[in-house]
């Protein structure tokens, strides 16, 4: 594989790096709030594939008008998928960061291992 | 019947669009009466399916109107219609049971809350099992596990709190690798219907893409079901759960993850990636055998009841993978029998644990002594469904380990090596339980412990009556069999 076709695929090399950056830090980080965050780079990196994957060449928006034939669109279906999955992604963001308010309020903080000492 | 061309997607529709009404059921007992009402209808939805499908239908629907291949389909057939009935089941069962135990735990003000977030698990949990369209899982499956992190985290026990984040964080991982698996396939074939998607990839040029999501996609369920080693969030989530919530949750959550596992793995990849079967058996086999052995050793030394009987839950996920890697139609059919085995004994042993909660405030091992004499029906209960977990015969965890013994024998060489690891996790199964057993009959009362009484009647009406279905059905497994036989069949076929 040479250098052009590497960086043909360039939006899949930022999609592979924010995903483990994401899961890295949830891994690795022992403030809840910055896990929270992890976890949402890492969703990001899943909107970004699929915006990737529906963009065709030299596409516009899917729109039927009177007189325009043969037009190149691009998929609109993954712009919709992801839609839905980025209205996930911020409601599972709220819970969280709900669930860590009331962690917060029982526990007084929010390092992980503080809490799990304090059980 | 016309009708019944409907259930499917009322299936789904009547427990989502009562959530937010029960909200505003505010009197007292009302949000509860309200919920019930809507998961017994759900479970009657749940039997008349059932009914359809031992006719031999397969009872589809076509949402909005839009044909298959590009509307969102629904399809009940015997594999979905079975898990079906343990979803409803539970569900309905647990909040049978529930009033006096949520009463208990949950103050009155937030109760239309709990009761609508409930609701949201019961209608995303069954959303998955319907749903034919592999993006429509996904958002079930998020809406199934958003809900019952609240449900979790809803109890008066502050120690659910981390537990729940722990679930969210492990939850939410696994969800997004689904999604990211989703999303290759799609990529490579251009659909979402689970049906359309198995007929496309054969057409795929490029199958690399195809492989990672199929690595992708039973990652994330593993996850989401709790495969070893994949299930630590699962013991302190059951532990400090309310305790009708565990009721609910230790049923279903986890085998409708691996419902939609099995699905895809037999239905969509095994027809057409070379080797597939292979891969999916040689690594999900040794998981499984893992799991069965360390998650049942656990057990045996866990000083809490809860948190025994949550170890215990992951040993049992083991047995159900096991039978799926065995590839074979016993091996499936045992699958499919432990999914609904395993949600009668279980539940009936978290019902009795509710049961022993709403009376002792300390539910590890050393507390409990004398509880036989101030709570016979419970403990009674509570040692039948234990025979059952072990798999004692006529008891309906005998009928599942039987047939799954059967498919060991018959996968080979190794299958008498399988056969001794399945006696031994018996023998393990026995030695945890004989000491709650030991616990609850034979070890002196704690001081201060003399006032208990038997747990109130709507509880103990229900556990008993489970305990009772864990006998019956193990002296006449016909329906459930047939049904999970036929599950085996149509996975099987898929996969030719």
């Amino acid at each position: 594989m040479n250098l052009l076709e590497l960086l043909g695929y360039f939006n899949y090399w930022v999609f592979a790096i924010i995903l483990t950056v994401g899961l890295y830090a949830v891994i690795n980080k022992t403030n809840l709030i910055k896990k929270l965050i992890g976890l949402s780079i890492f969703q990001s990196a899943v909107f970004l594939m699929y915006i990737t994957m529906d963009k065709v060449e030299g596409g516009t928006a899917p729109i039927i008008q009177a007189g325009v034939e043969d037009q190149v669109f691009s998929n609109p279906l993954p712009q919709v998928l992801i839609l839905t999955a980025i209205v996930v992604g911020v409601s599972t963001l709220s819970l969280g960061l709900a669930m860590v308010v009331r962690i917060s309020e029982c526990y007084g903080t929010i390092e992980e291992n503080e809490i799990l000492d304090s059980d | 019947m016309d009708l019944l061309a409907h259930l499917p997607a009322l299936q789904v529709v009547v427990p989502m669009l009562s959530a937010p009404l029960i909200v505003l059921l505010q009197p007292r007992g009302l949000a509860w009466a309200g919920a019930t009402a809507v998961a017994v209808l759900s479970f009657a939805i749940a039997v008349t399916l059932a009914l359809a499908v031992l006719d031999g239908q397969t009872v589809e629907y076509a949402m909005g109107g839009w044909p298959a291949p590009y509307g969102i389909a629904l399809s009940v057939d015997a594999f979905s219609s079975l898990v079906l009935l343990v979803i409803t089941g539970a569900a309905a069962a647990a909040l049978l049971a529930a009033k006096p135990s949520i009463d208990q735990q949950i103050e009155a003000e937030r109760q239309p809350l709990f009761y609508s977030a409930w609701l949201l698990v019961l209608s995303g949990l069954v959303g998955i099992v319907v749903s034919a369209d592999a993006f429509n899982i996904f958002v079930f499956m998020e809406i199934s596990s958003l809900a019952s992190y609240i449900l979790i985290a809803g109890g008066p026990d502050r120690r659910a709190l981390p537990a729940v984040f722990k679930y969210l964080m492990m939850g939410t991982i696994g969800a997004t690798f689904y999604l990211i698996g989703v999303g290759l396939i799609y990529m490579m074939t251009g659909t979402l219907n689970l049906a359309d998607m198995e007929a496309r990839i054969g057409d795929v040029i490029d199958i690399n893409p195809i492989l990672v999501a199929a690595g992708f996609i039973t990652i994330g369920l593993a996850l989401k079901a709790a495969v070893f080693p994949l299930h630590v969030w699962v013991p302190n989530a059951y532990t400090h759960a309310p305790h009708m919530v565990t009721v609910f949750l230790a049923a279903c959550a986890t085998k409708v993850a691996l419902y939609v596992l099995i699905r895809f793995d037999y239905m969509v990849f095994q027809t057409k990636l070379d080797d597939h079967e292979v891969q999916f058996a040689m690594f999900l086999m040794p998981l499984a055998i893992l799991g069965i052995l360390i998650a049942s050793a656990v057990a045996m030394f866990e000083g809490h009841l809860k948190r025994l009987l949550a170890s215990s839950s992951v040993a049992q996920i083991g047995y159900i993978l096991l039978g799926a890697s065995f590839l074979s139609l016993a091996g499936l059919t045992a699958s499919a029998m432990h999914i609904f085995n395993h949600a009668l004994a279980k539940g009936g042993l978290f019902l009795a644990v509710a049961c022993l909660a709403y009376q002792y405030r300390d539910l590890r091992l050393n507390q409990l002594g004398g509880a036989s004499a101030r709570m016979p029906w419970t403990c009674a209960a509570f040692v039948v469904c234990g025979l059952s977990l072990i798999g004692v015969p006529g008891t309906a965890g005998f009928i599942s380990k039987w047939v799954l013994i059967n498919a060991a024998l018959e996968s080979g060489a190794w299958g008498w090596a399988l056969v001794a690891i399945i006696l031994v996790s018996s023998l393990m199964a026995v030695v945890y339980i004989w000491r709650i057993v030991e616990a609850l009959y034979f070890q002196e009362p704690v001081e201060g412990n003399d006032q208990i009484s038997e747990a109130p009647i709507q509880i103990l009406l229900v556990t008993g009556l489970v305990a009772v279905l864990n006998i019956y059905f193990g002296l006449f497994p016909q329906v459930p069999l047939e049904l999970a036989n036929s599950a085996a069949v149509l996975l099987l076929e898929g996969s030719r």
